[in-house]
């Protein structure tokens, strides 16, 4: 709040400016330059205005992988969230059970998205898979290759497998912040389970569980990795999140004009998304 | 008045001591859920760990739990070949690097941003939180022209510059938060005894906010570590990182199954060493709320 | 509200204490009365929290029994013992109104809401907060929170006893001494009895009927502020309580007589046989005169705090403390003596009684 005005701090931010503009500001404006022409074979260019816009806005298929994105996010966030809080809150407090829970807890966090892939991938597959062996001896008709639903609960799952951890770190680092005496108020005052979570922990975890819900949605609506490596998409187009259907289009058909408009309208989305994220998590701290 | 309210506390005594009992009760299979969450994390990593033990024929024959004949030859292929382990080499460059780089630029702005105010600071710093919410699928085509221009492609310092699209924004994220956590008494202390800025940062002020900074890495050598869209699309061979190489691997040789679980076990070993060495730190970092 | 009884109770933090060292509190036997005001008073870390913690039932005692109106409730969880305690740091419901605040107690224990709203308006207009009963607990200062937890403990009629630890430490300076005020009042028109942790001697002796000093795990003495003051039974609460602390000072006793280096002091009475232990002789500095007659002694310093003076001497290379009006003059060749009734002896640390009628007194 009290702090002194001073432009010559932006010496300070120049190289970070100057980093971030060439990783990030030139590359977007090729994409709006390309967003806006049209290319035949290579080197030419011709306006085409808003055309490309027209074309994404009005196709079924930049809808329908909106909407599995939408639907995926959903889904993802209804079981994460409250899995990771429910996981959260059993956890020890103290003792050697905190940094095994911890480290293990994190390890999905850190390994490379495509062997995330490769590990549930191997994991489902009926014929050498731990999984897709037990469900089919369990009787289960169960087979991701062929099967949409199937295919669907695979990358949810992996998906809990993965992010999960996430929140329950972020969970936990919010209930470990609660001093002891509000644990002990809650019992003079008689309180249930249920009171001292809804009146004592949930409170205290509002800020990380924020975080932790734009978190999630933001980066299961960016899921690419993940799925492409176990289903490609598939079976049919019934895992094709908008960023398989982006790199399919540019880089796999070489459609530079739709595919940039396709970012544009992406990436304008998730803005949406960030400035929300921000002005909710600013006015909280404004509440402060 | 006395004399009923006692009664009262009485008879419900009982009541309230067995509520509790089966409060304890419940909390003494606390460990229960957390215990079956990590068996549900760990047992795909086992499979795979499982897998790597295994010949091409065990695991395409017979069904097993646990590895029949157990084999290091998986593993052997990977270290001897170097189109294996020179992929895990170049990840481990690139990730280093954007590490690097990311924490140094970050420092000084997170600085700026945490002790003055500034022409457009809010919205830069808007800004530059965009980036880490920009989808690295809409900058993967434009990145590959723009190093291309350069004559970048295929190098480490490519990929560790891209990745800084969303590792610099965290880093400055995460170190101005612990930086606001250090009161500014210091620094004008440090400057009444007369010491310069730069002095001041390295001498005094980085040491205090040393695990801020080891949180910052934490996560940019996370971020960095697992991302493959945007370090595929600008290697080719020279920079390739070893999660790429597996991709290949599946589609050419035939799916080497064996191979392939090898490789995934190598890449999470990087991934389990930080962790391990950071653990104290994560709740902090978490704790944050700056990820 | 009920009468507590201590039984013996000890308690460690470790599972298994070796020697009495082990032991955060060594061994304590004491009533509450029904209705009293008690004041624990004592140094950080000598088993005051502990010792409520163990009433409250948020700890239970290694050994010993705990008693309410003769019930022994050792074993009774806390919200069963129905207690109420008011921490150090204020504990607010954040998201909840102060009113919901101080329902949440009895909406636990299932109290109905007619009776809930007239006990709730009720402990509002106790504790002064009526017009803040519907805005949220969060943004409130720290001297209302602190009110909104004793409030929690007030809402209920039929509470055991309430509990205080060190409920003034974050409260700015002048609300200290209003909410004080209002506690003794409180306490006056519904007779709670009322336990108050706190290292604070004025805090301590202006609440309480009865104070209750703790050292290193153990009760040295339970007495009204005047007999603190007087006869502190250990040569710590001779230290802790009075500013400046009481004199201690290393002597040798035959009959009548106290030898202070080469000067002899008469004392009140002769000293049952001391129980071994170095003999101190121990006298507060109100009872610390100085004039024409007595010891020799140097003065170092005077401090004018006021109303009074406080002489810092030195007798036969021993410090000394006096506090003298402020009128009171030091002679130019001063000399010191003791105030026959203001003498203690202590053996060991602990006052040993005189064998003669002086004794009674106080009693």
């Amino acid at each position: 709040m009290n702090k002194p005005w001073n432009n010559k701090a932006w010496f300070l931010v120049l190289p970070v400016l100057a980093l971030v503009a060439f990783s990030a500001a030139i590359p977007l404006m090729t994409v709006v330059n390309y967003s806006v022409q049209d290319t035949f074979g290579g080197n030419q260019f011709f306006w085409a205005g808003t055309e490309w816009f027209e074309e994404i806005l009005s196709s079924d298929r930049f809808w329908a992988a909106m909407g599995r994105n939408l639907v995926f996010s959903a889904i993802i966030l209804a079981i994460e969230v409250p899995l990771g809080i429910l996981i959260a809150l059993n956890m020890p407090r103290r003792g050697w059970g905190v940094s095994v829970c911890l480290v293990l807890m994190a390890l999905p966090l850190l390994i490379p998205w495509n062997v995330v892939g490769t590990i549930w991938q191997v994991f489902g597959r009926i014929d050498i898979g731990l999984l897709g062996r037990a469900t089919w001896a369990l009787g289960i008709d169960y087979n991701y290759v062929n099967d949409p639903f199937d295919a669907w609960i695979t990358v949810i799952v992996m998906d809990v497998w993965h992010w999960t951890s996430l929140v329950v770190l972020l969970c936990y680092a919010g209930l470990v912040s609660i001093p002891d005496a509000y644990y002990q108020a809650a019992r003079i005052d008689g309180a249930s389970r249920w009171a001292v979570f809804r009146y004592i922990q949930l409170p205290k975890m509002k800020r990380v569980l924020t975080i932790a819900i734009l978190l999630r949605f933001m980066d299961s609506f960016m899921i690419y990795t993940e799925p492409f490596v176990v289903t490609g998409g598939g079976p049919g187009n019934s895992t094709t999140f908008l960023s398989i259907d982006l790199v399919k289009m540019a880089i796999g058909q070489f459609d530079l004009g739709p595919a940039a408009a396709m970012s544009l309208i992406y990436f304008l989305i998730i803005l949406l998304l960030s400035w929300v994220f921000y002005t909710v998590m600013t006015n909280y701290d404004a509440e402060k | 008045m006395a004399a009923t309210d006692n009664t009262m506390t009485a008879s419900r005594a009982p009541a309230a001591a067995a509520r509790i009992r089966r409060r304890g009760e419940r909390a003494r299979f606390a460990w229960l859920v957390p215990t079956l969450y990590i068996v549900f994390l760990m047992l795909p990593i086992y499979w795979l760990a499982n897998m790597s033990f295994k010949t091409n024929q065990e695991i395409l024959g017979a069904f097993s739990l646990w590895p029949q004949e157990p084999t290091l030859r998986n593993y052997a292929v990977i270290f001897t070949d170097p189109s294996w382990y020179s992929g895990y080499i170049n990840s481990i460059i690139y990730v280093v690097l954007n590490t690097v780089i990311s924490v140094t630029v970050a420092l000084p702005a997170a600085y700026a941003f945490s002790r003055y105010r500034f022409l457009g600071d809010k919205h830069l710093f808007f800004w530059l939180l965009t980036n880490r919410m920009a989808p690295p699928a809409v900058f993967a085509l434009p990145f590959f022209q723009l190093y291309s221009a350069f004559g970048l492609i295929d190098t480490h310092i490519a990929v560790a510059i891209a990745h800084c699209l969303f590792n610099v924004p965290l880093a400055v994220w995460i170190l101005e938060g612990f930086m606001s956590g250090v009161p500014k008494e210091i620094d004008e202390t440090a400057y009444i005894d007369g010491y310069s800025f730069p002095r001041f940062f390295v001498r005094i002020f980085m040491p205090l906010i040393a695990s801020g900074i080891g949180v910052a890495a934490f996560f940019c050598f996370m971020f960095s570590w697992v991302e493959l869209l945007i370090a595929r699309t600008l290697t080719t061979t020279d920079a390739k990182p070893i999660a790429a190489t597996m991709t290949r691997t599946v589609s050419a040789s035939g799916l080497d199954w064996g191979v392939l679980a090898a490789a995934g076990v190598l890449t999470i070993i990087p991934g389990a060493l930080v962790i391990w060495f950071v653990r104290n730190y994560i709740a902090k970092g978490f704790a944050l709320g700056r990820v | 509200m009920a009468r507590i009884e201590l039984d013996h109770i000890r308690h460690s933090y470790l599972a298994q204490p070796a020697s009495d060292d082990d032991y955060a509190l060594k061994e304590v036997h004491h009533v509450f009365k029904d209705g009293g005001a008690y004041a624990l008073l004592g140094p950080s870390g000598c088993g005051k929290t502990t010792l409520l913690n163990i009433i409250s039932g948020l700890l239970h005692a290694s050994e010993g029994r705990l008693l309410f109106d003769g019930e022994d409730v050792s074993h009774y969880p806390t919200e069963a013992r129905n207690i109420a305690q008011v921490f150090q740091f204020p504990v607010v419901y954040d998201t909840m109104t102060v009113y919901d605040n101080l329902a949440f107690p009895l909406r636990n224990r299932g109290v109905g809401e007619a009776e809930v709203e007239r006990k709730v308006r009720e402990t509002l207009d106790m504790i002064d907060l009526n017009d803040w009963a519907h805005r949220k607990a969060q943004g409130m200062t720290a001297d209302q929170k602190q009110k909104i937890s004793l409030g929690r403990g007030l809402v209920r009629s039929d509470v055991n006893a309430i509990l205080f630890d060190e409920p003034l430490t974050v409260i700015d300076p002048h609300m200290k001494w209003v909410l004080r005020s209002q506690l003794k009042l409180l306490h006056k028109r519904f007779g709670h009895t009322m336990v108050y942790v706190t290292h604070d001697q004025t805090e301590a002796l202006t609440f309480a009927d009865s104070v209750v000093v703790m050292y290193e795990g153990e009760i040295v003495q339970i007495g009204t502020p005047a007999d603190l003051f007087k006869r502190p039974r250990h040569t710590f609460v001779g230290y802790f309580i009075g500013s400046p602390g009481m004199n201690v000072m290393p002597v040798s006793v035959a009959g009548r007589q106290a030898r202070f280096g080469d000067e002899t002091i008469e004392l009140p009475g002769i000293p049952k046989t001391p129980m071994g232990g170095a003999i101190e002789l121990g006298v507060r500095p109100e009872f610390v005169r100085i004039g024409r007659q007595g010891m020799p002694a140097t003065i170092q310093k005077v401090e004018d705090i006021g109303r009074q003076k406080i002489v810092r001497a030195v007798v036969d290379g021993h410090a000394l403390a006096a506090v003298l009006p402020e009128d009171g003059e030091i002679p130019a060749e001063p000399r010191v003596s003791f105030a026959p009734e203001g003498i203690n002896i202590y053996a060991g640390s602990w006052r040993v009684d005189y064998d003669n009628a002086a004794e009674g007194e106080t009693a």
